[in-house]
């Protein structure tokens, strides 16, 4: 009823091309960036821009750089969090030592030489795959974040290793409001979803499919693996190299190496198996479910054992926390191994029948 | 029956001390908010356990007096599992409630506090960072608001040094000195002051760097067994103690070689390293024990009317349970100091708080006032130096108990100041701060 | 040359403790296909229910027996209630939800025993052994040497375990098929049950001897990450694969931490140690490169 393609049709093959070819799914992604850009900003306190909203858009950023690799071109990757910190000190680099250089540019050459590095760390992937990839890129983890604590020319021979970014300035404007933090992060991640939404329906989307689904066979049908793979690797660690960025310059404001840990990479991938592999808005759902989820757990745990009188303690709620985030990780891949965007496509195919199933 | 009920009843208060600040308490005319990212779970959640304990024990022990002076503190807690992220999401959270009225911010973590640092300038609330980092904010010029109370790592090891120096007859020159790290920001801040002592005092440091979590350190050992120091300085969290106790222990290095930072020396780490850490001694700002009055009145008080914070009490007295305390004790003084400037019996805000933390003056007076003689340094505080002290006490670990070894000593101020004013200018330089003109400071 | 052949004795035994974890990990795999990341909370939560249980008064061989049978109820929970229904799934679903079965135990490991930090007596002394200080002075920790005999022992009841048992020989039917398993009458999910619970076992010596190394708590998780490289050297799929592994890497890793990072300062100037982190990864990814299915891993044939 309200999500029925019957009656639209298309006269061109511009019309037949476009990203959302569907009205219904046209005006919905309309509407959600109206909301986005114009009623969250005037309705959102600085907690939720702060604590929320940002983190979630960068990590759904990380997120869609991993569902690249592991969703599309189902090479599995546990080093996502030190190519954030690539990006992140690469962007730094930029900013400190050039001088009058353009934040924006900064940005995206931390993401170019996260991608750099990920090409290089991809190489292994044409030899090796399923589990021994994945354990192969933790190598990637640890050695990038050891590289990191090690050289101090990295992090501008600060003394503990830890830097601190300067205030993001764009044409004189100085982006210290969490507001204005968040209309930037806002903008960048909405520009790069868009380009990966188009670049999985392109030719290379469908290479990365195919390789996915079976690489030999990719092969015999006149797919370049190397190319195929290599690139999914660039562009993965793109995503994530300025998702990285964004971390340091618009939410922590300090970052160290030991920040960028196996824990974080771990968490981007949790993002992408609750939210749908495989899926450009279920990076968008499953990173706002892992983050929220600890957090709705803190704040009702006390409450509840306030209510119900049990005996916890500061440490039981936090135990307790840690067993729920843990069965709920268990019982999503129990239900929907698809996750939370496979949820939302039974949804649209039930609005369009609804209200009369028959 | 009854004892079923009392349970609950116990169940109940400890649950609503938990949620009491989120409760709206219009009652109760003037609050004081304390905001506590602490962590209890995790690879350090032993540690954390006991410092909040202490921290919050002492926070209800003085609403259970009355008060300060009438105003009631109210805290919550918010688990940040020692990671920046969550850290910072916790301060966000808490941050609305704080700006009234808040206490000194503690996050006994050196990531979160570099992360918070920024923000609270901007946001205006006091941070306290008790002998962790920043360390460069001893310069108050520069950091206004961020409090490295009490020590800093810097100015540990330059004590540590002066120690080893006193036991060998007032010169180390020739000696040789392994510096063995967790290699993180916290085990890297002390090197630049250690380099410094050892150009000083013409002593070998030979630096060696632990990864983390330290779990295995058996060529570490390998390089020290060969390098034979005269001794090692271990500046290890969590389970890298008690793996390189061990592991002296196997590679036969005498422990009472080994001197460790305040990190590095409390119950937790040598209690699992059993008769390997007999004999080893470490660095720490306040004492053990209950023999100090005020640990033990608190145990009467707060234990005794059923209002403890923790469910183990054999951590009572232990030296992170104390640090805890002390931690509290210095909070609540920032805020009398406030109060006696700014009005007694009210709810200091933001920027008094701060004033009573750069005007602390915590004499041997003011400590046996407290019950306190002897359980941390006395500290004065102003612009120009948030730290304050810089004082630290040796301990030995007899196998069942931390012997205290020597009395306050501090570290060398001449050298080691200097390094946190270049720290800060260098800082200052990178985000744009025009620093405060300390002396137009009242 | 007798410091070169102290570091290499000391990196074999310590590698010894990496092969006690990774034969949990190949055990689960090779029966399951499941790569089971929750070993490493395994560990800890049967080296903390050793001590919980010897903390209430139970000598260390009853206090092992009912470790044992909280790790057995353990694995049959997880085969019941988790991966009973992931049957059919994609490895990497398996994968995750062994993560979130990690999250579950460092949850619940601590909310039942407590998360202080606890010292474990064996009554094993890790003190050098005095005659070989003496003569060769060289350092061997007893420790160690006990260590690696254990773990020796293990790997043998375990290889008879497999061959000469009609439950080993089951095992190995489901490892080398599971429908062809099925069909001769052989109940899966009695076997997956029963190896949840052989792993528990090998958690349950490797949590008891990396405990009273390092005392028991929160970081024994940390005792998977040092497994991994062992794992993707000696091959996913064999338990001398772990032994060999194991030994490899503890050598290598040891050596490495004395002489690369003079090399480095050389090259580049400053301090580089600390490389344990990572060599064994970047050591485990080269040898991949050469042979992609480990040393000992069984040969993956792709067919379109």
């Amino acid at each position: 009823m309200f999500y029925r393609e019957t009656g639209q049709f298309k006269t061109s093959y511009a019309a037949d091309q476009q990203i959302f070819p569907i009205r219904q799914d046209r005006v919905g992604v309309i509407l959600l960036l109206l909301v986005a850009f114009i009623v969250v900003p005037l309705v959102a306190g600085s907690y939720w821009f702060n604590a929320i909203l940002i983190p979630f858009l960068i990590f759904a950023l990380a997120a869609l750089g991993l569902n690249i690799l592991t969703g599309y071109a189902g090479q599995l990757s546990l080093g996502s969090a030190a190519f954030m910190a690539v990006g992140a000190y690469a962007a730094y680099n930029f900013q400190v030592r050039v001088e009058g250089m353009p934040i924006l540019v900064s940005f995206l050459l931390g993401g170019l030489t996260a991608a750099g590095v990920g090409i290089l760390f991809g190489l292994p992937s044409l030899r090796i795959k399923g589990f021994y990839l994945a354990v192969a890129t933790l190598a990637a983890q640890f050695f990038i974040v050891w590289c990191l604590t090690k050289f101090p020319y990295l992090s501008n021979y600060s003394s503990s290793g830890v830097i601190s970014v300067p205030g993001v300035e764009m044409a004189g404007f100085t982006f210290d409001t969490p507001q204005s933090r968040y209309l930037l992060v806002l903008s960048i991640v909405t520009v790069l979803a868009l380009l990966a939404k188009n670049m999985v329906r392109s030719t290379t989307g469908r290479a990365w499919m195919a390789v996915r689904d079976m690489d030999v066979a990719a092969e015999v049908i006149g797919i370049r693996l190397m190319h195929t793979k290599l690139l999914a690797f660039a562009v993965s660690s793109f995503y994530c190299g300025v998702a990285g960025a964004l971390y340091a310059f618009l939410y922590l404001g300090s970052v160290e190496p030991d920040g960028f840990s196996l824990d974080l990479s771990f968490k981007i991938l949790f993002m992408i198996i609750v939210g749908g592999v495989g899926s450009i808005l279920g990076s968008f759902l499953g990173a706002a479910f892992i983050l929220l989820l600890p957090i709705f757990l803190d704040i009702s745990l006390p409450w509840l054992s306030e209510l119900l009188h049990l005996p916890f303690d500061g440490a039981t709620v936090s135990h307790i926390q840690l067993m729920i985030f843990g069965a709920l990780i268990m019982f999503f891949l129990i239900v929907e191994p698809h996750g939370l965007a496979r949820l939302w496509q039974i949804g649209k195919e039930k609005l369009r029948l609804w209200p009369f199933p028959h | 029956m009854i004892n079923k009920f009392k349970q609950l009843a116990i169940a109940a208060s400890v649950a609503a001390a938990c949620l009491g600040a989120t409760l709206p308490s219009a009652y109760a005319a003037e609050e004081q908010f304390f905001m506590l990212p602490s962590y209890r779970v995790g690879p350090y959640g032993a540690n954390g356990q006991s410092f909040y304990g202490g921290f919050i024990d002492y926070l209800q022990y003085v609403n259970m007096k009355g008060g300060i002076d009438g105003v009631q503190i109210t805290w919550e807690e918010c688990e940040t599992e020692y990671n920046n992220a969550k850290g910072v999401e916790c301060y966000e959270r808490m941050k609305a409630k704080a700006q009234k009225a808040p206490g000194p911010i503690h996050t006994m973590s050196t990531g979160i506090s570099y992360a918070l640092v920024d923000k609270a300038t901007a946001d205006k609330l006091p941070l306290a960072m008790m002998g962790y980092g920043l360390t460069s904010a001893v310069d108050g010029s520069v950091f206004p608001w961020a409090f490295p109370l009490v020590t800093t790592y810097q100015m540990q090891a330059s004590a540590i040094i002066k120690f080893m120096k006193d036991k060998n007859g007032g010169s180390l020159a020739g000696k040789k000195i392994v510096h063995l790290y967790h290699d993180s920001a916290y085990g890297k801040e002390p090197i630049l002051a250690l380099q410094a002592e050892s150009k000083l005092n013409k002593f070998e440091l030979i630096e060696i760097p632990v990864a983390h979590p330290g779990n295995e350190q058996g060529a570490q050992w390998q390089r020290i067994r060969q390098e034979k120091p005269d001794y090692v300085i271990l500046w290890g969290w969590g389970v890298m103690n008690m793996t390189a106790l061990k592991t002296a222990q196997k590679m036969g290095f005498p422990r009472d070689k080994m001197i460790g930072s305040w990190w590095a020396g409390s119950e937790e780490d040598v209690i699992p390293a059993g008769d390997a850490a007999k004999g080893y001694m470490s660095a720490t700002w306040n004492v053990s024990g209950k023999a100090v009055p005020l640990i033990a009145d608190i145990e009467k008080t707060v234990y005794g009317g059923g209002k403890g914070n923790l469910k183990d009490t054999s951590k009572l007295g232990t030296i992170l349970y104390n640090r805890g305390v002390s931690a509290a004790v210095l909070s609540v003084e920032a805020i009398r100091a406030a109060q006696a400037k700014y009005g007694k019996g009210k709810a200091m805000g933001p920027d008094q708080v701060r004033w009573g933390l750069e005007n602390l003056n915590i004499t041997e007076a003011r400590l046996k006032a407290l019950g306190a003689t002897g359980l941390l340094p006395d500290v004065k505080t102003s612009c120009d130096n948030h730290e304050g002290s810089g004082k630290v006490k040796m301990q030995q670990w007899d196998g069942a108990k931390w012997v205290p070894l020597t009395d306050w000593i501090e570290g060398n101020k001449a050298l080691i100041h200097p390094l946190f004013k270049a720290d800060a200018a260098k800082f200052a330089k990178e985000k744009g701060i025009t620093p405060r003109d300390c002396s137009k400071e009242k | 040359m007798q410091f070169f052949l102290e570091v290499l004795i000391g990196g074999l035994l310590s590698g010894v403790m990496y092969s006690l974890v990774a034969l949990g990990f190949v055990l689960i795999f090779k029966a399951s296909g499941v790569f089971n990341f929750a070993q490493g909370a395994m560990v800890y939560f049967a080296a903390l229910s050793l001590v919980g249980c010897m903390g209430m008064g139970a000598p260390l061989w009853l206090a092992f027996i009912l470790a044992f049978a909280i790790m057995t109820l353990l694995g049959i929970a997880t085969e019941k209630f988790v991966l009973r229904k992931m049957v059919n799934q994609a490895p990497i679903a398996l994968f995750m939800a062994t993560i979130g079965l990690a999250f579950f135990i460092e949850g619940l490991a601590p909310l039942l025993w407590g998360n202080e930090v606890r010292a474990l007596e064996i009554g094993l002394v890790d003190e050098p052994i005095a005659w070989i200080l003496d003569n060769y002075n060289m350092v061997v920790s007893s420790f160690d040497l006990f260590a690696a005999g254990l773990a020796l022992a293990l790997v043998a009841l375990l290889a008879l375990f497999f061959q000469y048992t009609r439950v080993g020989r089951a095992l190995r039917a489901v490892a080398d098929d599971h429908q062809a398993a099925l069909s001769i009458g052989i109940p899966l999910q009695h076997i997956w049950a029963l190896v949840w619970a052989v792993a528990g076992f090998v958690a349950l010596v490797a949590g008891m001897l990396w405990g009273s190394r390092n005392g028991v708590q929160f970081a024994l998780t940390f005792t998977a990450l040092k497994a991994l490289p062992v794992l993707i050297l000696g091959g996913f799929t064999s338990v001398p694969g772990a032994i060999v592994g194991g030994l490899i890497i503890g050598a290598s890793e040891k050596l490495a931490e004395i002489y690369i990072p003079p090399v480095l300062a050389g090259w580049f100037g400053g301090n580089f140690g600390g490389i344990e982190g990572w060599f064994p990864y970047v050591m485990a990814l080269l040898f991949l490169l050469v042979r992609p299915e480990g040393l000992f891993g069984e040969k993956h044939i792709d067919r379109v």
